[in-house]
């Protein structure tokens, strides 16, 4: 950035809050897609909704591109700052403004942990139900961005499923408000458009998010099976049972090697796949759908069942089921970890085919996964020193996003496009879908400012250097889902 | 009117004319009361795709909820939001483009919390294909959410995707007299209700549960309150309210003649509220004042630059 430029932001925000020293810059050269980095010209540090708005209307007039950064654990590259531009890092606008227990809502800035709003609406008997594995430290901003998931998506919904309002900064510098705290709305649904846009329409900056009254009772049940594919059968049969758990989690033999190293999690002798579900709701209910589920397990031949009969049970439960994916960093040094979603009813064939794909390429792959909403999480595993490697597992990770768009699903399920996954775009829409979506893109944002090169395909695309785990992942901070 | 019956026919039908929208079922009649050749949705109808096991079904635009409820129920599944105006025909695609869901939302969300994917006829007679057909998916923007409450102005809607959920074994229904503590309370309890409405005039509430009969029956003892019959669950989805208004439960006392649907969360009215959506009648489409913001005729401009679709003004 030019010297005049920079001094522009001097105008907004004192110089301790510009970072521009190469060794300011390394911190936010990457985010949880490591094998991409890029050194951006400037970090600025706003700490107010002003701050924000003033930063975006000099980009607008300046037209210098931005990216919105929370805590940077995007795993495709949704964060990954832009060479010839700037980053704002809104973690200081970190306040929970109002919380009110009798709407069950609360107003959130954007750079609020995940977990601290449930934290926030604990002592109330609530809780905000969107629970990615990385809750204990990305913000809400990077979730409304990227729609975030979790493991109880199928009943939840994702994070848009609970956005009732947004106060957002668009890249054009217009200041929207969309929403009353309201849980209906009138007219189009703006807060459903702007959630999951990927940061390429601008910067939230106050989100209005329903809490849920905590679940009085839950029933989660541990069961392992000879096959994945009887652990795929059995999911079938409680989805066909009426039931709607909570969360339905598979482990494959692999993932479960990596969570006993990690965690000395213990699973069922002889087991090559794990099943967990979750029963969840008042406690008269929980106890006669648990007899359903008991029963409908029991005749699905697992080699071992294991109910938790308390909280502490349940957590170790969860601690495995959580802790799989990080445990995967002990069975390799590096590993991709992909997001497509395949029909529920062809996960089995799904599994197969990505065993196939691994034996032919002699690619280890764990499978760990939302089973209930057919989301899967293949983790290819590979060695960044050997040559090729990279390329050979992000190849595989290709072959199996184009299985998951040929059997109907997506290639994303809540990890977002980012640059990871950009060009497969196309081949779950067609060009005018694209050209729809990028002219949506050019009304809120016309100079292309906003996050530029991130979702559509085409431009070109930064260094590629090896993959390794998170860094909070190796400081055991955080694991993913 | 113009009466395609494929999409294919639906495309040629927005571009064979300056300017159009489309109806199904004029349930909301007022949404579509503006100058512009109607579009009809009739001939647009069947249930395209039907997987239980998926938890999803795929449906032309201008299908009969009723239809759709039925075939859902023949496999033990239901529509989770509820929609209203079943009986008198509302079609699948106008209840996304009206936005408008029943008392049931108030458990697991409205129209757009089931929505996830939707083919449409935007201002340039392209048929787009946008969200997916899976439960999950995050690829590209939200349009299909985007879509719910659109009132047909930004495009024609010629086929939905919807999650649906296990219908819930039984249901019960439960009448106290309204307090706006015992609202509030209830919604946050450990009863997990699924449906929390305050009648016309403020003085009585409804509360339904759902779920296993033996179980409810427990719970029915702790709320108290007298039970009535289902059926009055039905009536108020088919009265044909004139306006809809979104609000919080602090503003419930502001509309005490109206009916009070979602925990407080929507007040449905005959007589014109200080601040709507007008459903039928010869009011302005919108009462008191609306958000709007240049993004509104950004985007309009994106979907539908010639404007062959009426705006929201119009
Ligand atoms: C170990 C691990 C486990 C994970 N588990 C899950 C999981 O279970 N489910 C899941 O869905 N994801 C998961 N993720 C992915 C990631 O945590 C989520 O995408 C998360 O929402 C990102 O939040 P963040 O604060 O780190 O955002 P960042 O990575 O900083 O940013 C993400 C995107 O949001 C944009 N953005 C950030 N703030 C704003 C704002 N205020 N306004 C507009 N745009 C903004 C950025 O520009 C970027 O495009 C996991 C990641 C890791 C590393």
């Amino acid at each position: 950035m030019s010297s005049s430029a920079l001094s522009k932001f001097s105008t907004i925000l004192p110089p301790d809050r510009i970072l521009s020293r190469p060794v300011e810059l390394a911190a936010y050269e990457s985010d949880g897609l490591t094998a991409f980095h890029t050194r951006p010209i400037a970090i600025v540090v706003p700490e107010t909704t002003d701050e924000v708005i003033a930063i975006v209307r000099l980009c607008h007039e300046l037209k210098l591109p931005f990216v919105a950064r929370g805590s940077g654990t995007s795993l495709s590259g949704g964060s990954l700052p832009i060479a010839e531009g700037i980053v704002i890092a809104l973690n200081r606008l970190n306040r929970i403004v109002r919380l009110d227990p009798a709407q069950r809502i609360v107003v959130v800035q954007p750079g609020v942990i995940n977990t601290q709003v449930t934290v926030a609406a604990a002592p109330h008997g609530l809780h905000y139900a969107p629970d990615p594995s990385s809750q204990s430290i990305c913000t809400i901003g990077g979730n409304v961005a990227f729609n975030s998931g979790g493991a109880h998506c199928l009943k939840y919904g994702m994070t848009s499923n609970h956005v009732l309002g947004i106060k957002a900064v668009l890249a054009t510098g217009e200041v929207v408000e969309w929403g009353r705290g309201s849980r209906e709305r009138i007219g189009p649904d703006w807060c459903g458009l702007f959630v999951g846009n990927e940061g390429l329409f601008g910067i939230a900056l106050e989100i209005t998010l329903q809490l849920l009254p905590r679940a009085e009772c839950f029933h989660t049940v541990l069961a392992g099976y000879r096959t994945l594919e009887q652990a795929g059968d059995a999911v079938s049969a409680v989805i066909a049972s009426g039931l709607l758990p909570g969360a339905i989690e598979i482990m494959d033999a692999l993932a479960l090697e990596a969570a006993k190293a990690a965690v000395h999690a213990e699973y069922p002798p002889g087991c090559e796949a794990v099943l967990i579900v979750e029963l969840e709701g008042p406690r008269e209910v929980v106890a006669i759908e648990r007899e359903r589920l008991d029963e409908i397990l029991q005749a699905s031949q697992p080699v071992g069942m294991r109910p938790a009969r308390d909280a502490d049970e349940r957590m170790a439960i969860w601690k495995g089921r959580k802790s799989a994916f990080s445990a995967v960093g002990r069975l390799s040094p590096d590993f991709i970890v992909q997001d497509g979603v395949v029909p529920r009813c062809r996960l089995g064939e799904a599994l197969r085919r990505i065993a196939e794909m691994s034996r032919e390429t002699g690619i280890r792959v764990a499978n760990v996964f939302h089973a209930g909403d057919g989301n899967l999480h293949p983790l290819i595993l590979f060695d960044g020193r050997e040559q090729g490697a990279l390329q050979r597992a992000e190849a595989l990770a290709g072959r199996i996003l184009r299985m998951c768009v040929e059997m109907g699903g997506s290639i994303t399920g809540e990890h977002g496009v980012g640059v990871e996954k950009r060009d497969f775009l196309g081949d779950m829409f067609s060009a005018d879908e694209i050209d729809c979506m990028q002219r949506l893109r050019a009304a809120f944002d016309p100079l292309g400012i906003a996050n530029p090169g991130k979702m559509f395909p085409g431009k070109e695309a930064p260094a590629l250097s090896h993959v390794g785990l998170h860094p909070l992942e190796k400081a055991g901070v955080i694991s993913r889902e | 009117m113009i009466t395609p019956s494929s999409l294919t026919e639906l495309r040629d039908a927005v571009l064979s004319a300056p300017r159009v929208i489309a109806v199904g079922a004029v349930t909301k009649p007022r949404l579509s009361a503006v100058e512009a050749v109607k579009i009809s949705t009739r001939c647009l109808s069947g249930i395209t795709e039907y997987e239980p096991g998926e938890f999803t079904f795929t449906a032309l635009a201008g299908t009969p909820v009723k239809e759709i409820i039925a075939a859902l129920a023949e496999k033990g599944q239901y529509l989770p939001f509820d929609p209203m105006l079943v009986e008198a025909g509302s079609t699948i695609g106008g209840v996304v483009a009206s936005g408008l869901s029943g008392p049931g939302r108030f458990r697991y969300g409205g129209v757009r919390d089931f929505i996830l994917g939707v083919r449409f006829v935007d201002g340039m007679g392209r048929l787009l294909r946008l969200g997916g057909k899976v439960v999950k998916n995050a690829a590209g923007f939200d349009v299909p959410k985007f879509l719910v409450g659109s009132l047909g102005r930004f495009g024609v809607i010629g086929e939905v995707t919807f999650k649906v959920f296990p219908k819930p074994e039984t249901e019960i229904t439960l009448e106290l007299p309204f307090e706006l503590k015992r609202l509030t309370g209830l919604a946050s309890s450990r009863f997990e209700a699924a449906a929390l409405d305050v009648l016309p005039g403020g003085e009585k509430m409804l509360v339904k549960l759902a779920g296993p009969g033996k179980a409810l029956e427990v719970l029915a003892q702790e709320i108290g309150g007298n039970l009535v019959d289902n059926s009055i669950w039905s009536q108020i989805r088919e009265t044909p309210w004139s306006f809809k208004t979104d609000i919080t439960s602090d503003q419930v006392h502001e509309h005490k003649a109206s009916h009070i649907s979602c925990g407080g969360n929507v007040a449905l009215s005959h007589d014109r509220p200080a601040r709507g959506l007008t459903l039928r009648g010869e009011a302005p489409l919108w009462i008191g004042d609306r958000p709007r913001f240049a993004i509104e005729s950004a985007v309009k401009q994106a979907l539908d630059p010639q404007h062959r679709f009426p705006t929201l003004d119009d």
